[in-house]
């Protein structure tokens, strides 16, 4: 047998130990910290020291009727803006699955939205939504259509939102489609060729069952980031008009920041880790499953 | 030969609806940032106009810019080379000893939102007098460059065959060994990859700086975000900066294209 060094035979705990320490530090730690504070009535403005008072701030908070619209928002934003990415993503997907002239030139075109800097999209399409010089209620007067609020009406300001997260992480879902379509076996197609299968038969009982887990693992993924979207909403609207566009990120954000009442934002961020906590223990168990 | 014909133009048509949508708002943004002010307000909007270069000038003249490119870049590229030297080796462990609760564990803080770790880092680097300081700057944008690293490497190492680190192994190279002089040079895209995503993705963050940078170590889209918030908006300056913000990340992007959809793809397909 051969002997190896004290570092060769522990490699792999020393190997990941350092990166590890690091998260613990920076995202263990706080996220400990965090549920600690969502049990006291803490807020930097009063001055007094923090007091423990055990569940009331997750009671004050889910009698607040503001929270609660946050909750109902971050829902209805998250399902409608992931919804539409998937089907769509899924089609362009289908669509550019063949080769052609310029499918390069393409999938750059697909990935600027994906690079580019959030809160720079937040205020170019601030500019489009314009009420009164924006590009879109150009459109709509050709149209000869009726103007709309867009971001500044209250009644429009999340459909528009939507919009915006719609454009830029549709390309994700068709990318990671792609990916999967490119990877997928030959056989099955060539046995329903044999068979006399349409086209269509094809893809509905072949492509779609075969692409379905890494639709559904794109979709989990986009939903994940969709709950936690911040940049784009804190750059367009902050929130508003008055609290239209509030979901819990910004509601958190403005309770630790800008009102520093952080026993309540704790408890909201509480909240959402289990929103996220939930929906990332779905990719998990996707993983596994497509393992074997 | 006719059916084939209106085929080849329904499918360009089809390009057509998805190129166009996806590219308007770069290119009005682009537009806008050479016009003048009169030109952006009026209506109907011009798509004919005289370019002018003032909005350029004065967003890279009076506005600190320069100190701001600098204090992105340094973060940025801080962040990701602290990243890959914490986590290739990490990443390489996970690859051989399928440490897959390591993985999910530092792929829980990619997932986890930002906000959730701000408020104790505010009070503690508060603290610590680090407010305002690269230090505290630096270590926020590790939580986002670190799980990237260690994401698509221990992805790019399970690609990597064993027999070349066991060949040298045999030879009496020890493992680090093996990994440093063999592995590491073989995984350069890998590298590549990670590097790109991971810069792009450090580069474009709001919500750390916001909160925990002020004048002297304030980045770039926090710049670009304060342009936005007086009283009356100068879209023409707004938009040269949204552009020069963008610029970087859409030139790494268009040299490492093919890294960066890798990237941004690995662990959705089949993990």
């Amino acid at each position: 047998m051969i002997k190896t060094g004290f570092f060769e035979r522990n490699l792999k705990y020393i190997f990941p130990l350092p990166a590890l320490v690091l998260v613990v530090m920076l995202m263990v730690f706080p996220v400990v910290y965090t549920v600690v504070v969502s049990f006291t009535d803490w807020t930097l403005t009063s001055g007094r020291p923090m007091r423990f008072v055990g569940l009331q701030s997750y009671l004050k908070v889910l009698q607040e009727p503001r929270f609660l619209a946050a909750m109902g928002r971050t829902f209805s934003f998250t399902l409608s803006a992931v919804f539409i990415e998937a089907v769509l993503g899924t089609l362009l997907a289908v669509i550019l699955n063949r080769e052609f002239a310029g499918k390069n030139g393409l999938k750059l075109i697909l990935l600027l939205p994906l690079v580019a800097t959030p809160v720079a999209i937040g205020i170019v399409w601030n500019l489009f939504y314009d009420p009164t010089i924006g590009f879109l209620n150009y459109c709509l007067s050709v149209l000869g259509l009726p103007q709309s609020g867009w971001v500044s009406d209250a009644r429009t300001v999340l459909p528009s939102l939507v919009l915006v997260d719609v454009w830029q992480w549709t390309p994700m879902v068709t990318l990671i489609v792609l990916a999967g379509l490119a990877g997928l076996p030959q056989e099955p197609y060539e046995s329903a060729k044999v068979d006399g299968a349409s086209n269509l038969q094809t893809f509905r009982l072949i492509t779609i069952p075969m692409i379905m887990p890494t639709i559904l693992t794109a979709v989990i993924l986009r939903g994940i980031e969709a709950l936690k979207t911040f940049d784009i909403i804190y750059a367009m609207t902050g929130g508003g008009p008055g609290y239209a566009s509030e979901t819990i990120n910004i509601m958190a954000y403005k309770y630790s920041f800008e009102y520093f009442n952080l026993g309540s934002a704790s408890a909201m961020l509480v909240f959402l880790f289990m929103l996220v906590l939930l929906s990332s223990l779905g990719v998990i168990v996707l993983r596994k499953k497509s393992e074997f | 030969m006719k059916s084939s014909f209106f085929r080849r133009v329904l499918f360009g048509l089809l390009l057509l609806f998805i190129v166009v949508p996806t590219l308007f708002p770069f290119l009005w943004m682009l537009m806008s940032s050479f016009k003048s002010q009169v030109d952006i307000i009026s209506w109907p909007p011009k798509f004919v106009f005289t370019p002018t270069l003032m909005n350029y000038m004065k967003v890279f003249g009076e506005q600190n810019f320069f100190k701001y490119l600098i204090n992105s870049s340094v973060v940025g590229a801080s962040s990701v080379v602290i990243s890959l030297i914490l986590g290739l080796p990490a990443a390489y462990s996970i690859a051989r000893f399928h440490q897959n609760r390591t993985a999910m564990f530092i792929l829980v803080a990619r997932l986890m939102p930002g906000i959730s770790f701000l408020m104790p880092w505010y009070i503690i680097f508060s603290r610590l007098r680090l407010m305002d300081s690269y230090t505290a700057l630096i270590l926020s944008h590790i939580l986002i460059t670190l799980p990237v690293v260690v994401w698509v490497m221990s992805a790019y190492f399970e690609t990597v065959p064993l027999e070349l680190e066991e060949s040298a192994m045999i030879d009496g190279a020890t493992r680090q060994y093996a990994f440093l002089v063999i592995l590491l040079p073989l995984s350069a895209p890998g590298i590549v990859t990670a590097t790109t995503l991971s810069f792009i993705f450090s580069w474009n963050n709001f919500m750390f700086s916001q909160v925990l940078s002020m004048e002297k170590t304030r980045t770039l889209p926090i710049a670009v975000y304060n342009f936005m918030s007086y009283a009356e908006v100068d879209w023409g300056g707004v938009m040269a900066a949204a552009f020069a913000i963008m610029a970087p990340a859409i030139v790494l992007t268009m040299i490492f294209q093919k890294y960066v959809v890798k990237g941004l793809t690995v662990g959705a397909v089949k993990g």
